[in-house]
C-alpha cells in the first residue's frame, strides 16, 4: 500500500481507515471473498482521494504516484509483496541500525509503541523518537518502498530477519494482554518468514528462521491450559503439538544445516528441533541444547542467550551450575529489566532449596509488570512455595 | 529527486599526483562521471580548489567578518561534489559508490531540499 502511494504516513492512515470500514461493513454485508484484497482496494481508493484533494499542489512525484495507483487493477493487488517491500524499506542500511527493527515492528506489523519498548527492553520515548526519525528519513531521503535487487539483499537481511523474528516473539509471549499466545502476530511472523523464504530459498538463515518459527509455533496450542493459563514446556501435553509444523520445521533445519553456513537462526531452530524430537520432557537432551547455546553465543553474545544457556546447564548439570551463570548475568543492568531472568533464577533457587530467595526473585519478576499469563504463573509458584513442606535441596 | 554527493578525504589520502595510480584514479573519476552523464542523471559536478584557498564569511551584529580557510581543524576536507537527479536514494547510492573518493575517503549523499511555492 505504502509502495503504491509512496508515502508511509498516508498509507498507514488509509489502511487504518479501510480497516475501520471493514469492522463496520463486514458484519453487515458479510465477509468479502478476498478480505486482504478488499482492505487494499478500499485503502487505495482512500489514498487516491487524499492525493486528488492535494493535486492542486504541483510536483511530478505526486502525479507519478497517482498514475501508479490508478493503473493498479481493482482488488488484484498482492498485499504480500507490498508488505515485503515495506519490510525491506524499514530495514534499509541508510537507516540507523537500532531504528530498523523498531520501525518494522511499528509499520509492517502494527505493534503499539509500548509493546515494542517492552520487547526491545527500551524506554517508550526512545522507541517513539526512533520511529519518528526513521519515518522522516525514509520520506526525506527518498528511500523507495520496494523489494531490493538480489545483489542488495544480503546487506539488509540481518535486520529483516531480526524484525520478523521479534514479531513472532511478541506473538508467542505477548505483553499487555491476558492471552498466552497472540495468534495474529505469530501467524504474521510466520507469513513474513515464509514469504522471505520464497524470495530467497537458498539463504540458509532465512530457511533457519522459517524453521524456528514453525517449530516454536507448533507448540502454541499446548502453551495455555483450558483456563488460558501459561503451561511451561516441561509440563506441556506433547500430543497437542502440531505434528505437521514440527515435521516441516525439522526438515527445513536439516536442509539449512546441510549447506554448512551456520548462523543464529539455524542454531535456534536446531535447539527447537531438540525439544520437538523428545517424547517427554525428562528425555530432553539438555547437554546437546547447552552445547548449541554455546555455539549460538559465538554469533550472538547476548545476555539473553547466556540466560537460556544457564537454564540448559541447570538441567544438564544441576541447578547450582545454572545459578552461577545467572548470578553473573544479574550484574548486567540491562537484563535485570527482563522478567524471565528473575523467573529462571527463582526456579533454580527453589530447586536448590533456597525457598525465601526464590520468592524474592519471583517478586523481582512481578515488579517488572510481566504479561498477565506470566504474572499468574508467578503468583501460583509463590503460593506453591509457601505451601510446600520443608525444602529439599536438589544437587 | 535531486541529491548532492559531497566528496571528503584527508589531504594525503589516495595516490600522489604523478604516479600511475593517480592517473588511474583520474580515469575512475572520468568513468563515474560518464556513467552518470549517460544515465541522464548528472546535473552538475566539480572538484574544488584546496581548503587553503577558502575564505569564511560571517555576519555578526551587522558586521561582516572574514577569516582565512575553514574554521575548524577537520581531518576530512570537502574536495568536490556531484549533483545527481535520481529516482530514489538507492540509485544515488549506487552511483556515489562509483566515485573514487568513496574508496580513499567518504562520499556523503544528501537529498537536496525542495522548496515549495509560497
Amino acid at each position: 500500500m505504502a509502495q503504491l502511494v509512496g508515502d508511509l504516513s498516508l498509507a498507514e492512515d488509509c489502511v487504518q481507515e479501510a480497516c475501520a470500514a471493514a469492522v463496520e461493513q463486514w458484519p453487515r454485508d458479510g465477509l468479502p471473498a478476498n478480505p486482504g484484497g478488499w482492505v487494499v482496494t478500499v485503502a487505495r481508493r482512500r489514498a487516491l482521494d487524499h492525493l486528488r484533494r492535494e493535486s492542486a499542489r504541483p510536483g511530478k512525484e505526486r502525479e507519478a504516484v497517482q498514475e501508479q495507483a490508478a493503473a493498479e487493477p481493482d482488488g488484484s493487488a498482492v498485499a504480500g509483496d507490498d508488505q515485503l517491500a515495506l519490510l525491506f524499506a524499514c530495514c534499509h542500511p541508510a537507516l540507523d541500525p537500532a531504528s530498523r527493527v523498531t520501525l518494522t515492528l511499528r509499520v509492517v506489523c502494527g505493534l503499539p509503541t509500548a509493546s515494542i519498548a517492552r520487547l526491545l527492553l527500551l524506554p517508550e520515548p526512545t522507541v517513539a523518537q526512533r520511529i519518528v526519525r526513521a519515518k522522516r528519513k525514509i520520506r526525506d531521503a527518498g528511500i523507495r518502498l520496494r523489494v531490493p535487487d538480489p545483489g542488495e539483499r544480503p546487506a539488509r537481511l540481518a535486520s529483516v530477519l531480526r524484525a520478523v523474528y521479534l514479531t513472532f516473539t511478541e506473538g508467542h509471549s505477548p505483553h499487555g494482554t491476558s492471552a498466552v499466545v497472540r495468534d495474529d502476530l505469530c501467524e504474521e511472523g510466520l507469513r513474513l518468514a515464509a514469504r522471505l523464504h520464497r524470495l530467497m530459498p537458498d539463504e540458509p538463515e532465512v530457511t533457519g528462521l522459517l524453521a524456528l518459527i514453525l517449530l516454536t509455533s507448533a507448540r502454541s496450542a499446548a502453551r495455555a491450559d483450558q483456563d488460558g493459563a501459561l503451561v511451561l514446556l516441561a509440563d506441556q501435553d506433547r500430543s497437542r503439538w502440531d505434528r505437521d509444523r514440527l515435521d516441516e520445521g525439522r526438515s527445513l533445519v536439516e536442509t539449512a544445516l546441510a549447506q554448512r553456513r551456520p548462523g543464529p537462526y539455524q542454531l535456534q531452530a536446531a535447539i527447537a528441533a531438540c525439544h520437538a524430537d523428545t517424547a517427554t520432557a525428562s528425555d530432553t537432551d539438555w547437554r546437546q541444547i547447552a552445547a548449541l547455546y554455546s555455539e549460538l553465543l559465538r554469533f550472538d553474545p547476548s545476555p539473553v542467550i547466556e540466560a537460556n544457556r544457564a537454564v540448559a546447564v541447570a538441567y544438564a548439570e544441576g541447578p547450582a551450575a545454572g545459578l552461577a551463570i545467572l548470578d553473573t548475568l544479574a550484574a548486567s543492568s540491562r537484563l535485570t529489566r527482563w522478567p524471565q531472568l528473575h523467573i529462571a533464577r527463582a526456579t533454580m533457587l527453589a530447586r536448590c532449596g533456597r525457598r525465601e530467595d526464590a520468592v524474592a526473585a519471583y517478586r523481582d519478576a512481578l515488579a517488572l509488570e510481566p504479561a498477565d499469563a506470566v504474572r499468574q504463573h508467578i503468583t501460583s509458584q509463590i503460593t506453591a512455595l509457601a505451601a510446600a513442606p520443608a525444602p529439599t535441596q536438589e544437587t | 529527486m535531486k541529491y548532492i554527493a559531497l566528496l571528503y578525504g584527508e589531504p594525503d589520502a589516495g595516490p600522489a599526483p604523478g604516479t600511475p595510480e593517480f592517473m588511474q584514479m583520474l580515469g575512475e573519476f572520468q568513468a563515474a562521471t560518464t556513467a552518470m552523464s549517460d544515465a541522464g542523471i548528472l546535473v552538475d559536478s566539480s572538484p574544488l580548489q584546496p581548503p587553503q584557498t577558502a575564505t569564511t564569511v560571517r555576519v555578526r551584529d551587522g558586521e561582516t567578518q572574514l577569516s582565512d580557510g575553514p574554521f575548524a581543524e577537520i581531518k576530512e576536507q570537502l574536495g568536490g561534489y556531484y549533483i545527481l537527479d535520481c529516482e530514489d536514494l538507492d540509485m544515488a547510492l549506487r552511483y556515489a559508490a562509483m566515485i573514487p573518493s568513496a574508496k580513499y575517503g567518504s562520499v556523503e549523499v544528501r537529498p537536496v531540499m525542495v522548496m515549495g511555492p509560497h
